[in-house]
């Protein structure tokens, strides 16, 4: 576990509609499938994802049915709405622009200023 | 309504959670659930994998908590569960909210009675249609009059007025049948209904057309009331024809129930044409431009300025003061507010409410001062409540949200006490007649504004003492809270807490004393020498000219009533005096020393209270004749003009009391001499200083204004009958109201009782809240320092020692608030001493009795924290810990 990176506050709403834009999920689910996208390498402790999720439903960017998962349990499944959709794109293009300057910034070498 | 709610949503809540909350704990458990099912097909036991599902699930409750305030829009829900909450805390602990409650109800309550004064009285015009528009035209000194012949020039000149009406306040007898009832009357002009734009309830009101000249309009509008009470609210009084004052009037209408007269303070019975006031007052005036008697309303044209009606107004004066020099010279005008008697009474009330409105705005920032204590004093015994919900995640913004939900919880509970209460005493006030047969009136009832000032204080007030805590619960951390029970640390220093102590025990001192100063003048009043003896005495208050009788009639009428009056059996003296002292108005006269040739007022020796009397009046009234004789019948017109006078009068206008008799004086127009001298007596007010006083023979000084003073061997009761009977029987016709002579005094005794009993009221007011702060500040002291108490104890301290160490600084603070307290209040008495008889502050009764009073106040403050810290144990207290 101590390899695995803390999130950056407000990272989590983006993983999760990340998670979700590449099928419904259900909550147990959209961190499964963030660990696995992610590799594993985040440190997220189960419950924090609920609030997250909550919150991005009254924001309308998702929405949510329940259904029957398949360990044939009640679970309530989330997908992307189209304000979600939009969202994700405009969340994901302003953190690559973030993550390419920084990136830049800390790749910068003494003899290239 | 809100508390109902609440309670139904208490009841219904204990049993059923909402929808949402039970669908989000569903897919928590759910997520769990597929969590286990993952590690058990890892080869964990099912058991110990919902086991550690839960443990990597992290806090449950802190993320449900959290997940549920991500959904949003939670406000009402909150507040139910707040206001749920913090009704089952306030009724775990009934003394404090019983405290708490009465606390606020008190003071909401009187801050709810004075802005219902401040309300009827400064901020509420006159109940017509145009009110904005409506002035009082008065004379530039400020006397709100003018003469009738003015009002009509000026109505007639002035280009700034859609109209203007004239009124003014009398007394006429009416009759409606059997008996004649002295009664109070506007005398309007014929425009007065019409200006004001009131319809009429029953009927027709009189109009300008119907002015044909002086007592050509014999009609009547009644005023609701008085129609109610006096006719019963029958339909068919409109067109009979009544008696007034002998002559025959027609009732034409009734008035609306809300219109009451174009004085606030004056409710007439009915209302007449003015131009009939011969037959209404038994004289005319209406062409006497030099007598300024009558009030005038101008009604503003759209978009005249008051600025620009003045100026208008004083053209007319200027052609007035030309056009009739000796009447009217230097005539000017001068608007003011309608219904305070022109602006005349308008200083003094506004003066007056608002030296209350203060007094009561200070008892509600004490109030509160105190609540936020008891507050404080609660928040630091639930400081491991607190602490504890803080460790079991909740957030501090939640729980200051709650705490002060109980505050406003409790502000609101007081407030609707404190309204109750007020209502009540304010229909009391409303209905209130404080001078009896004077249509004196409070319009005082309580309106929407009354209720949403009531509301507001008691949120605002909710608030401002439910935020002292907070601090307290910020700094709150709840490991050491939990760990070492509550800090411990004492304060030497002296607190903003400690100091609104010492300012609230300091007015409180100040109101007990005032109110005992108060009571005590007014016990000595009831008892001092008025100059006659009211106790036994019976008074017959009549005008004969509102029976019809004028001229050499009214002497010969006055001689038969006294003497059928004597004959009933039991009475022991009977006899007449124009307008018996200390009731309501006066009259006097500049008297002239004999030598004195030029009588202009500038020589005049002095100014003297002037009473007419029949022979018999100084032993029917009580008065004692010191030298000389009483006056008899035969002292009448053909009899040299004789006098009787007072010490004060024999010590002012001839230099000794002595060698008065005999001597003679001059009034303006007759030379006289003095027969006899009478003890001083009280005139005008019971605080007035001594007056000068002259009484003439009736038969010499005819009056029709007559006040009989009866004494008979029987009860006041049968004599009233008796009186009732005879006078009945001697005219039919004449209108008389008869009380004991005690009860006619209430008049003069109104204002030092009222005083008394509003000082009485707010002393009462003071105390209570002494008590709450005293206990709230020695609750507080002592909870802090349970600990330390536990452990004196444990070592062998006295319980004297406890005492001291619990509440030494409580006491120190009472006692020093008291002295302060005390300081003020003598000094206050100087004011005192305007209203309330003999006030003297140097009365050791009095300083006795405010020392004993601020003792047994601090005492039963201090019983129940003290009892407490007696009872600390120290086991159990260093168990808990």
């Amino acid at each position: 576990m101590g390899d695995q990176a803390q999130l950056l506050p407000g990272t989590l709403d983006l993983l999760i509609l990340r998670a979700v834009s590449l099928g419904p999920l259900h909550g147990y689910g959209i961190l499964l499938r963030i660990g696995q996208i992610s590799g594993n390498a985040l440190l997220i402790e189960q419950g924090a994802l609920y609030p997250g999720l909550f919150r991005l439903v009254r924001q309308g960017l998702l929405k949510a049915n329940w259904g029957t998962s398949e360990n044939n349990r009640r679970a309530k499944f989330y997908e992307l709405t189209a304000a979600g959709r939009r969202r994700l794109r405009e969340e994901t293009d302003s953190w690559n622009r973030l993550a390419t300057a920084i990136g830049t910034a800390l790749a910068v070498q003494p003899e290239e200023i | 309504m809100r508390l109902l709610d609440s309670l139904r949503l208490i009841g219904g809540k204990l049993f059923r959670r909402p929808a949402t909350n039970g669908e989000m704990e569903e897919e928590l458990r759910s997520h769990i659930e597929h969590r286990a099912d993952d590690l058990e097909r890892a080869g964990v036991t099912r058991a110990e994998a919902q086991r550690r599902a839960r443990v990597e699930f992290g806090g449950y409750e802190h993320y449900r908590q959290e997940s549920y305030e991500a959904t949003g829009g939670h406000f009402f829900e909150r507040l139910r569960q707040d206001v749920r909450y913090g009704s089952r805390v306030l009724a775990k602990s009934p003394g404090f909210t019983v405290v708490a409650v009465v606390t606020l109800a008190l003071a909401i309550g009187a801050n709810a009675v004075v802005f219902s004064m401040l309300n009827g009285l400064v901020l509420r015009p006159l109940n017509v249609p145009r009110s904005q528009s409506l002035v009082a035209i008065g004379q530039r000194d400020g006397v709100p009059m003018q003469s009738y012949p003015d009002y009509l020039d000026l109505r007639e000149r002035n280009r700034s007025f859609d109209d203007v009406i004239a009124y003014q306040i009398t007394r006429a007898g009416l009759n409606t049948g059997r008996t004649a009832i002295p009664s109070w009357v506007y005398e309007a002009s014929g425009n007065y209904f019409d200006a004001l734009g009131i319809q009429p309830y029953l009927g027709r009101f009189f109009h300008r057309s119907d002015e044909h000249g002086e007592n050509s309009s014999p009609y009547i509008v009644l005023s609701y009331a008085y129609w109610l009470s006096h006719f019963d609210g029958d339909r068919a009084a409109v067109g009979r024809t009544i008696q007034l004052n002998k002559h025959p009037y027609t009732i034409l209408g009734v008035a609306p129930q809300e219109f009451r007269g174009t004085e606030l303070f004056f409710a007439p019975d009915f209302w007449v044409p003015m131009i009939d006031q011969e037959h209404v007052d038994g004289w005319s005036t209406l062409k006497s431009r030099g007598t300024r008697d009558a009030e005038l309303i101008g009604l503003l044209k759209t978009g005249v300025t008051p600025a620009q009606a003045t100026a208008d107004l004083n053209s007319v004066a200027v052609y007035l003061s030309k056009t009739y020099p000796k009447d009217d010279d230097r005539t000017s005008f001068k608007l003011a507010r309608p219904g305070l008697a022109g602006d005349m009474l308008g200083g003094p009330v506004r003066a007056f409410l608002g030296g209350l409105t203060a007094l009561a705005a200070l008892i509600l920032l004490a109030a509160c001062a105190n609540l936020g204590s008891l507050f404080a004093a609660r928040a630091a015994d639930r400081s491991k409540e607190i602490a504890l919900r803080l460790a079991l995640g909740s957030s501090r913004r939640r729980i200051l949200r709650q705490l002060l939900t109980e505050a406003v919880l409790v502000s609101l509970m007081g407030g609707a006490a404190g309204v109750l209460g007020s209502v009540l005493l304010l229909r009391w006030l409303s209905a209130w007649r404080p001078v009896p047969d004077f249509p004196i009136r409070l319009p005082v009832s309580p309106d929407a504004h009354v209720y949403g000032v009531a509301l507001l204080l008691a949120v605002a007030s909710g608030i401002l003492f439910g935020v002292v805590p907070v601090r307290q619960v910020l700094r709150a951390n709840p490991y050491e809270v939990v760990k070492a029970g509550s800090a411990a640390s004492t304060g030497r220093r002296m607190t903003v807490r400690d100091l609104l102590l010492v300012v609230q025990i300091a007015i409180c001192g100040v109101l007990v004393t005032s109110s005992l100063v108060a009571v005590r003048g007014l016990v000595r009043s009831l008892h001092s020498n008025f100059g006659f003896a009211p106790q036994g005495a019976v008074l017959v208050d009549t005008d004969l000219d509102m029976a019809g009788y004028s001229g050499d009639q009214v002497p010969v009428m006055q001689r038969r009533a006294i003497d059928a009056v004597a004959a009933i059996p039991g009475v022991t003296a009977a006899a007449i005096i124009d307008r018996s002292p200390l009731s309501l108005g006066w009259s006097s006269d500049v008297v002239f020393k004999d030598s004195t040739t030029d009588t202009k007022v500038s020589n005049a020796a002095a100014e003297a209270m002037k009473y007419c009397i029949s022979p018999g009046y100084f032993h029917a009234a009580g008065t004692i004749l010191l030298a000389g004789r009483p006056l008899t019948w035969h002292d009448d017109k053909a009899a040299p003009r004789v006098a009787i006078v007072n010490e004060e009068f024999a010590r002012k206008v001839f230099g000794s009391v002595r060698d008065a008799v005999g001597k003679y004086f001059k009034t303006v127009s007759a030379r006289i001499q003095v027969v006899g001298i009478v003890e001083n007596g009280k005139y005008k007010t019971l605080t007035e200083d001594q007056q000068p006083a002259m009484f003439f023979p009736v038969l010499q000084s005819p009056t029709s204004s007559t006040t009989m003073v009866v004494r008979s061997k029987d009860s006041p009761q049968q004599t009233v009958t008796a009186l009732n009977d005879t006078l009945r029987k001697l005219d039919p016709g004449l209108p008389f109201a008869i009380k004991t002579w005690p009860k006619e005094m209430d008049s003069a005794l109104f204002a030092s009782r009222a005083a008394t009993m509003s000082l009485g009221v707010l002393g009462l007011l003071g105390a209570m809240l002494a008590v709450t702060g005293i206990f709230g500040m020695a609750a507080y002291s002592v909870s802090k320092r349970l600990r330390e108490l536990g452990i004196r104890i444990a070592l062998g301290a006295q319980r004297s020692e406890v005492l001291r160490a619990a509440l030494g600084r409580a006491c120190r603070l009472l006692v020093f608030g008291s002295a302060v307290g005390l300081a003020l209040g003598l000094a206050a008495t100087r004011l005192l001493s305007l209203i309330v008889y003999q006030a003297s502050p140097r009365d050791p009764l009095v300083l006795c009795g405010v020392v004993l009073i601020m003792l047994l106040l601090g005492l039963v403050a201090a019983w129940i924290p003290a009892q407490r810290a007696l009872a600390a144990d120290p086991l159990m207290l260093l168990r808990e810990e």
